[in-house]
């Protein structure tokens, strides 16, 4: 199982999700995506731009590091999806 | 006409809406902000059936168009398709959006490029020939970014489109987006060398409106000057004199009247970029840009250092005509009788990136 954890303004976006999600075992951080987006659509394009890759503003960490799409997940892995400091 | 009239706001944080009635346009209550307090560009309605877009982009979590068809009570959004590919820049927001005469809806974003959607914004399609244009490679970033910030569809040919891009200048469309010519002959750019200020493409536009019932008649609002056409471009006329600036951001067209005009021009540039000698007035033409009137009565007349920016001018389809505009310092100012008289309807909203008007039932 892969556990992943959303942000308060993501999960905003999509009324119904939680901000704690387990998955099937997910062998990258672009599966684990693409397995959130089968169930809330959309939600890749929040998440990723079009070159494609995790967008500029969202940090994604596996173990304590921050993550790639490619990056893969052991089983069990935990995903931690964050906003990082933007905006004025 | 009869209903509600509805100005839909764009703001630095989230699209407002402030409705009243249209019968008396006295009263306005504000609702907002929607679209979870993004950063909205551009809202627009289509009064047939009353839906909203609202286009804009969020630094986390990038582009989208937002959706309402209950006059804001509840909103979707939807980022698909707007992307150029793998390889390819990440598109940071909508700027603009327009329905064309066949119901398609069109979307400019930043960096420069333009998107179709055959579904009412659900999902989006490149329309890859304006980004093949051989110009492309030349195209550079204005103050605001790259961005293609005006669409102006032609009114019964859904293959005719005119853009706006910054700064790249007008360029039109005959076959619904396949081919693009530019049509920027007799606008000037001051920022050039002497000998070459009259370029193919490379103008700063800042907007571009079609006059009422005449297809052919544009008015720009550049960077450098103020223009009128009448051939759909393809030449421009100075009319500038008799303006307090060559320099502003927006221009809205009258509902019916092909002649009149209303601008707000801003200082200069380099100026500060607010109204001149910190007093607000609209500037209106009656005659296709001859001859100008200001128009203060009920505008702030003293320490106004404000600016407006260029989709942040509408005019309402009533009679006489509404007209709009939203600062910069989150104030919105109407008149009820095409310019004569104004009042401040309301203040301390975000920055405010847009004013459109829907009238709807009531």
């Amino acid at each position: 199982m892969t556990l992943v954890l959303l942000p308060e303004a993501l999960v905003r976006l999509f009324p119904g999700a939680p901000r704690r999600v387990e998955l099937p075992d997910a062998a990258t951080v672009a599966a684990a995506i693409a397995a959130l987006d089968a169930r809330w659509p959309g939600m890749r394009d929040r998440l990723c731009d079009g070159t494609p890759a995790i967008r500029r503003h969202i940090n994604v960490f596996v173990a304590g590091e921050r993550a790639r799409l490619d990056t893969p997940l052991p089983p069990g892995a935990e995903v931690i999806v964050m906003t990082a400091v933007s905006g004025g | 006409m009869p209903g509600r009239i509805l100005l839909l706001l764009g703001t630095k944080k989230g699209a407002f809406i402030l409705e009243g009635d249209a019968a008396t346009r006295g009263d306005w209550s504000l609702r907002g902000p929607f679209c979870d307090a993004w950063p909205v560009m551009h809202a627009v309605g289509d009064a047939a059936d009353g839906t909203i877009w609202a286009g804009g982009g969020n630094e986390w979590f990038g582009p989208a168009v937002w959706r309402s068809t209950d006059r804001g009570a509840s909103w979707t959004h939807s980022g698909a398709g707007l992307s150029y590919g793998e390889g390819e820049p990440p598109i940071r927001a909508v700027w603009s959006l327009a329905r064309a005469a066949d119901g398609a809806l069109w979307a400019g974003v930043e960096p420069a490029g333009l998107f179709r959607s055959i579904d009412g914004g659900t999902s989006w399609q490149h329309v890859e020939g304006l980004r093949a244009h051989p110009s492309r490679a030349h195209w550079q970033p204005g103050g605001g970014g790259l961005i293609l910030h005006s669409l102006v569809p032609h009114p019964t040919d859904p293959k005719q489109l005119w853009v706006g891009i910054s700064t790249a200048g007008v360029f039109h469309t005959a076959d619904g987006g396949a081919t693009w010519q530019p049509r920027n002959s007799g606008t000037r750019c001051d920022f050039l060398p002497e000998d070459q200020r009259y370029p193919e493409y490379g103008q700063c536009v800042h907007c571009l409106v079609m006059a009422p019932g005449m297809p052919e008649r544009l008015y720009q609002q550049n960077h450098c000057g103020m223009y009128r056409s009448d051939d759909g471009g393809r030449s421009w006329t100075s009319i500038e004199d008799g303006l307090p600036s060559s320099f502003g951001f927006p221009a809205a067209v009258h509902p019916r009247d092909p002649e009149t005009l209303f601008l707000l021009p801003l200082n200069g540039d380099s100026a500060g970029r607010y109204v001149p000698d910190a007093r607000a007035a609209v500037w209106r033409t009656r005659d296709r840009g001859t001859g100008w009137q200001a128009m203060r009565h009920g505008l702030p007349q003293r320490d106004a250092y404000f600016g407006v920016l260029r989709q942040a001018m509408a005019t309402d389809p009533l009679t006489p005509a509404g007209v709009y505009f939203g600062t910069g310092s989150g104030a919105v100012f109407a008149s009820a009788d095409e310019g004569e008289t104004w009042r401040c309807i309301a203040e301390h909203l975000p920055a405010i990136s847009s004013v459109e008007t829907l009238v709807v039932p009531g």
